[in-house]
């Protein structure tokens, strides 16, 4: 049965795969576009450090560690999980009726519906920059690093993959809620490509501890440097990714099987 | 819409208060327009203050690491770079970068021949709607950030009594300007069936030669000069925001509006320019 399963998922992100493929050039340019939207946001960063010497504390090199990080974290949960965000159509349109009644989970179709192949550009974009920072900022190599800048990204997936189901799942309740995930999902990009240093005040507190944003790029980031932390927490913060992950996406899974109880259809 | 029924003959004058009118009706719909999407416009407005918290921390900490300590980095304090900030994610939905696809969804489904139709020329009519989309986006998305920022953060306040009325003037000329662009890039229809690459490209360069990413003066002298003079795109944002954070001295700031009624001017002449050129081969599909 669950073989089964499986195989009607590969056959849906299949179909979707060779369906936006077969426009070519339209594929080429949204290939293109995604990984220049990313650029623009590196480029930001690098300006900044035209006019300054450091930012939070830390040098260029540390800062693009981080945004490499952040960026190759989210891109993966934006491939895999993204496509949520659609979900508000789907309320809207009346789609999740027929998505409801089938034989599958509910999260598993809606992530295979709309599968957007040329995400993979951003992956393959911010995964360069990763590799790009990890070489260039001074890292003295142990098994245990090697460990974390592996593990990091993933975690980091698994988090703005909670932040993305978490953010969709807003639709259930108000069905024209329009961009305000993106404050936390692209929002939540930008705040952990930055040291969180550069943060104060209930807004360091809220998005960094509270949400959890801090332990996606930033401390893991430390750990790898060797860093101590400017803002006083000890050196295993560096790994504690993983369990906030885990935290997150308990509470996404949660949110989201509230919400489709809750969920009536529009009824149009 | 009752006056575009009056199509018998008028004379010079009339015909002229007619237009007028005409103008200001079409801004009152587009205003109304957008009066009905309540709940985006919130949307927005709350996503555009989250960024405004990044953008202001981030910029907060630039100024605070400058050289020397004195907290000046590009011509700019730490007090005017937040009110930079905060002002300029205000302006985001009022100079509307992104989501203008009116035009360029007309063309694609043939209903742009109704528009040819109308004794408003469309470059006319859509300015109108656009002016009257930009005024409800002043009274809502340009207010939330704005004051959330000085709830939050220290910001400059403009010193001299000429800076208001100038930014008002520039913050028009950036609207019609923006107008100009997206226009221009809309019409890309009328030759091309798919415009996400025209779309993606106007969308990449309006945000990151515009200010929005970085104020431009954090760029070389060079580089920043050429961008005002060969491109319009400071003039969607930076320019505005210059004004009022008072980084020149007035003559300057002047001077810069002076450039910027030159860009809505030329914008608006392309825009034009484009339409008859569209006209002219304009084949309307399907049956």
């Amino acid at each position: 049965m669950a073989s089964t399963a499986a195989g009607t998922y590969r056959h849906l992100i299949g179909a979707q795969a060779r369906s936006q493929a077969s426009y070519r050039t339209s594929f080429l340019i949204d290939l293109a576009g995604n990984v220049l939207v990313v650029g623009a946001d590196l480029l930001a960063v690098l300006v900044l450090f035209r006019v300054t010497p450091e930012l939070g504390g830390f040098a260029v090199a540390e800062v693009v560690l981080m945004f490499g990080l952040a960026g190759t974290g989210f891109a993966l949960a934006d491939l895999l999980v993204g496509n949520i965000e659609r979900l508000r159509v789907y309320v809207r349109t009346g789609l999740l009726d027929a998505v409801l009644v089938r034989p599958l989970g509910v999260l598993p179709q809606l992530l295979a519906l709309d599968f957007q192949v040329r995400r993979i550009g951003r992956l393959v974009y911010a995964t360069s920059v990763l590799s790009f920072a990890v070489t260039y900022a001074d890292i003295a190599w142990t098994p245990a690093r090697v460990g974390l800048v592996v593990l990091a990204p993933l975690s980091g997936a698994v988090f703005f993959g909670a932040i993305f189901v978490a953010g969709a799942t807003v639709a259930f309740w108000w069905v024209d809620s329009g961009e305000v995930a993106n404050a936390f999902t692209y929002g939540g990009r930008e705040f952990t490509s930055y040291p969180v240093s550069v943060y104060s005040g209930w807004f360091r507190r809220l998005f960094g501890y509270g949400l959890g944003f801090a332990f996606v790029a930033y401390y893991p980031a430390l750990g790898l440097l060797g860093r101590p932390d400017p803002l006083g927490l000890p050196a295993w913060a560096a790994w504690a990714g993983p369990a906030v992950s885990a935290l997150a996406a308990a509470a996404a899974g949660l949110l989201w099987r509230t919400g489709v109880r809750h969920y009536r259809s529009t009824g149009s | 819409m009752g006056f575009v029924t009056a199509t018998a003959t008028p004379s010079g004058a009339e015909k002229s208060t007619g237009q007028v009118a005409a103008f200001f009706a079409i801004a009152a719909s587009g205003f109304r327009r957008y009066a009905t999407y309540r709940q985006a416009t919130f949307a927005s407005a709350v996503t555009n203050t989250m960024f405004g918290f990044l953008k202001a921390y981030v910029l907060l900490a630039v100024a605070g690491a400058a050289a020397g300590g004195a907290g000046v980095v590009a011509g700019y304090d730490g007090a005017q770079l937040v009110l930079f900030v905060w002002v300029g994610q205000g302006m985001i939905g009022v100079v509307a970068f992104w989501g203008w696809t009116d035009l360029a969804d007309r063309i694609r489904t043939g209903e742009v021949v109704a528009d040819l139709l109308r004794p408003v020329p469309p470059v006319v009519s859509y300015l109108a709607t656009d002016l009257g989309r930009a005024g409800h986006a002043m009274l809502t998305r340009f207010g939330l950030p704005i004051l959330v920022g000085l709830l939050a953060f220290d910001l400059y306040a403009p010193r001299r009594l000429g800076t208001y009325p100038l930014f008002a003037v520039s913050v028009v000329l950036a609207v019609v300007t923006s107008f100009g662009c997206r226009y221009v890039v809309n019409a890309a229809a009328f030759w091309l069936l798919d415009i996400r690459g025209v779309q993606l490209a106007w969308l990449l360069v309006s945000g990151v030669l515009s200010g929005l990413y970085f104020p431009l003066r954090f760029l070389p002298g060079e580089v920043a000069t050429a961008l005002w003079l060969a491109t319009p795109f400071p003039s969607l944002l930076q320019i505005p925001l210059d004004v009022l954070v008072e980084r020149d001295p007035p003559a300057v700031s002047a001077a810069m509006v002076g450039l910027q009624a030159v860009w809505a001017v030329a914008m608006l002449g392309l825009a034009q320019l484009v339409q008859w050129r569209a006209e002219r081969r304009l084949v309307i599909q399907g049956g």
